[in-house]
């Protein structure tokens, strides 16, 4: 989104031409409650249907919105609810979590060729641990529970907010990766001496000579190699529907309906992986929308007249302590006490807030809509919490 | 309260804790902590994000072990290196050349069977806490920079997954003495950093509770970062409410200019951050029962090296 001669960019216009929002950032950065945030703001506008699908919602967050029981299905938060918090609505606000055990069953139902092989699939050890640990497992469940709620056609918005990932980019390569894994010639390598040798249970004689299979006999046993091919021919038979769902999930991501924004702190760390997953993004060639800006320190911390103020009331200039004393019926050493505390809790969250600019100041190259949400003390707690957050992605700057 | 056994006494501290928490800088913080208390360190990156060498102001550390600071040695893992590692001390194996086909496709059998990846990590930690232990080692003591609370189960849990899938081979008759070590209180803890905030110490619970029924892992010390200071005690914070009536704002503000509302309003959020983090401390608290070391908040920008000896200084006031 560009701006134009029609005013600054906005959340809002940016959202208003997209039906997918994927958050992403760095852990701790507060990614859940701003996708949330992001989806009930979006929910504001007449008539809108926005969902949210987050991975793994802090317990507050999720009672907040009266989630505890939600599984893979999606839920309206109710109308109630929101009000009891004195949120009002004109869109439809919906919920879901992300169950990845139940979308990987459900990927294998649907794409064995037949109910006996899912099942075999299903029952099998290492599926288990496949779908527990597979590289980006979960960002490729993500994606692609996205991608068929998204082709449902129920939603004016879906709002997606991304586990936490080693590594940013790795969940952008999912779907890529997944397609190569099953297509892969190191599938086909690995199941080979089984199918030559015919089919299941069949002994790897004939490939002895092979390095791979020397070494890897040698460590790990031939049952167990055996116990891990055999399953691999049976997941290589849901290849086609497997690789072309892939694609077309990595098509949607591209797709110019779903844009992206990247949520961060004001510190050096996370914001370093948000600067890096902005240039991914952009060299990937995937609509980078937003930069949230997340618990961010007030401005007043940089005013120089309060800096000044803080300076002469630690002093106690003007002997304030003796009138406020007075004034009070306190005692004049405890006052100087606690201005000398209010002085010195300024300037050092003063010093945080200097931090915070400056690395604002150095921010590279950031995309048109950069909104920015206040430090704020309290947790989200409800509806109410979320609405304050949204008050501040949307406004105009 | 000091960790028990102590920390020093140790041979293989591990740290972990979910993303965002500061695990890569209490790591760090300790490794120097325990060098400027003598010991030799082999600092060991999981996550091979290369944190650990900028909190020491070094270049990128590789596979094998870079002196980045005195008296510590850092190397990022590598399940590649550590493969060919393993095959050339274990099964001389001698790998030659490339072995870029091999790992990858070590590595594809290894996305599926339990462990096997997580071994490769495990067992260079561990082979190099054996060599310390015997002496052969240029460390007396690894301090592993793991990977986070989501995933670290895994690791701790490679050596007996294993045991438990792999019926004969070298591997299986390895992962007995890599349990000797890794589940022995005396030399190893696997200690879990958190912050005062409510999902990092939801996190932290739930991992402690993972860990004691589906690990023999002995526990450390839960390392709490970032952690405000008190702004005022209890007498103090009725003295700064009252002083926030509208008479005595008049007061100040004709003393100063309106400005010292801000000032007011800085230390009303200061006293709120503090108190919503003191309830989830005092969750914490209440919910677990092991070692707290409490690591104070770091005010300004501090990073690098100076980062680092702050928080040694901080976890040595606590440790010692």
């Amino acid at each position: 989104m560009r701006r134009d001669g029609h005013g600054e960019a906005t959340l809002d216009r940016l959202l208003s031409a997209q039906e997918i929002v994927v958050c992403c950032g760095s852990g701790g950065v507060g990614k859940t409650s701003v996708a949330a945030s992001i989806a009930l703001g979006a929910a504001r506008r007449p008539g809108v249907k926005v969902l949210v699908l987050t991975v793994d919602p802090a317990k507050r967050l999720a009672t907040a919105l009266g989630l505890q029981a939600l599984g893979n299905t999606e839920a309206r938060i109710s109308a109630e609810v929101l009000a009891e918090s004195g949120v009002v609505l004109r869109g439809e606000l919906w919920a879901a979590m992300l169950d990845t055990k139940q979308s990987w069953d459900a990927l294998v139902l649907r794409h064995a060729p037949d109910e006996t092989t899912a099942y075999r699939i299903l029952n099998n050890r290492l599926y288990h641990n496949l779908t527990a640990r597979f590289v980006q497992s979960h960002d490729y469940i993500a994606m692609e529970r996205l991608y068929e709620l998204h082709a449902s056609g129920r939603y004016d918005l879906i709002v997606i907010d991304t586990p936490p990932t080693r590594n940013a980019v790795d969940f952008l390569e999912a779907p890529q990766r997944m397609a190569e894994f099953f297509g892969g010639r190191l599938l086909r390598w690995l199941t080979l001496p089984y199918r030559v040798g015919g089919g299941r249970g069949a002994r790897m004689v004939n490939v002895a000579s092979r390095p791979f299979y020397q070494i890897a006999d040698r460590l790990l046993g031939s049952t167990f190699l055996q116990e891990i091919a055999e399953f691999f021919l049976n997941f290589q038979s849901m290849y086609d529907g497997f690789v072309q769902r892939a694609n077309a999930v990595e098509a949607l991501l591209h797709d110019r309906r779903t844009t992206f924004a990247v949520v961060s702190t004001l510190e050096s760390a996370p914001l370093r992986e948000a600067e890096l997953f902005c240039v991914e993004l952009r060299k990937r060639q995937y609509l980078l929308g937003a930069l949230v800006l997340n618990r961010v320190l007030p401005e007043t911390f940089l005013s120089e007249h309060s800096q000044a103020a803080a300076v002469a009331l630690g002093n106690d200039e003007g002997a304030i302590a003796e009138s406020l004393a007075a004034a009070n019926d306190l005692d004049t050493a405890t006052v100087r006490r606690v201005l000398g505390s209010v002085a010195q809790s300024f300037e050092r969250f003063g010093a945080v807030a200097q931090h915070e600019r400056a690395l604002r100041d150095q921010l590279r190259d950031p995309p048109s809509v950069v909104a920015t949400v206040p430090n704020r003390a309290a947790d989200i707690a409800d509806a109410s919490g979320l609405a304050w957050i949204a008050d501040h992605l949307f406004a105009r700057t | 309260m000091g960790p028990t056994p102590s920390w020093l006494d140790q041979r293989l501290l591990v740290f972990t804790g979910k993303g965002g928490t500061g695990k890569s800088t209490i790591a760090a913080a300790t490794a120097l902590f325990a060098a400027n208390h003598g010991k030799r360190v082999l600092l060991v990156d999981v996550d091979a994000k290369q944190s650990v060498a900028s909190l020491f102001e070094h270049a990128a550390v590789d596979f094998s072990a870079t002196r980045v600071h005195a008296g510590i040695d850092a190397l990022a893992m590598d399940t590649e290196q550590s493969l060919r590692e393993y095959l050339k001390l274990n099964l001389r194996i001698p790998v030659v050349g490339r072995i870029g086909p091999l790992a990858k496709m070590f590595d594809f059998v290894a996305t599926a069977a339990p462990g096997v990846k997580e071994i490769l990590t495990l067992g260079k930690i561990a082979w190099e806490v054996r060599e310390a232990i015997a002496g052969r080692a240029a460390h007396d003591i690894v301090i592993v920079d793991a990977v986070a609370s989501g995933h670290v189960l895994a690791h701790l849990n490679a050596a007996r997954t294993i045991r438990d899938l792999v019926d004969v081979g070298p591997l299986r008759t390895q992962t007995d003495w890599m349990i000797d070590i890794l589940e022995d209180p005396a030399l190893t803890s696997i200690n879990i950093v958190t912050t005062p905030e409510e999902m990092p110490v939801a996190e932290t619970i739930e991992l402690i509770q993972r860990v004691r029924s589906a690990s023999r892992a002995p526990l450390g010390s839960v390392v709490v970062n970032r952690v405000l200071p008190e702004l005022f005690t209890r007498d103090d914070e009725v003295v700064f409410e009252t002083l926030r009536n509208p008479s005595s704002q008049r007061l100040v503000v004709d003393e100063f200019g309106s400005a010292i509302i801000d000032v007011f309003e800085g230390a009303r959020l200061a006293v709120d951050l503090r108190r919503s983090r003191a309830e989830h401390l005092d969750h914490l608290r209440a919910s677990i029962d092991m070692p707290t070391i409490f690591v104070p908040y770091q005010f300004g920008s501090l990073h690098g090296l100076r980062m680092t000896t702050v928080i040694a200084q901080a976890i040595s006031d606590e440790v010692l």
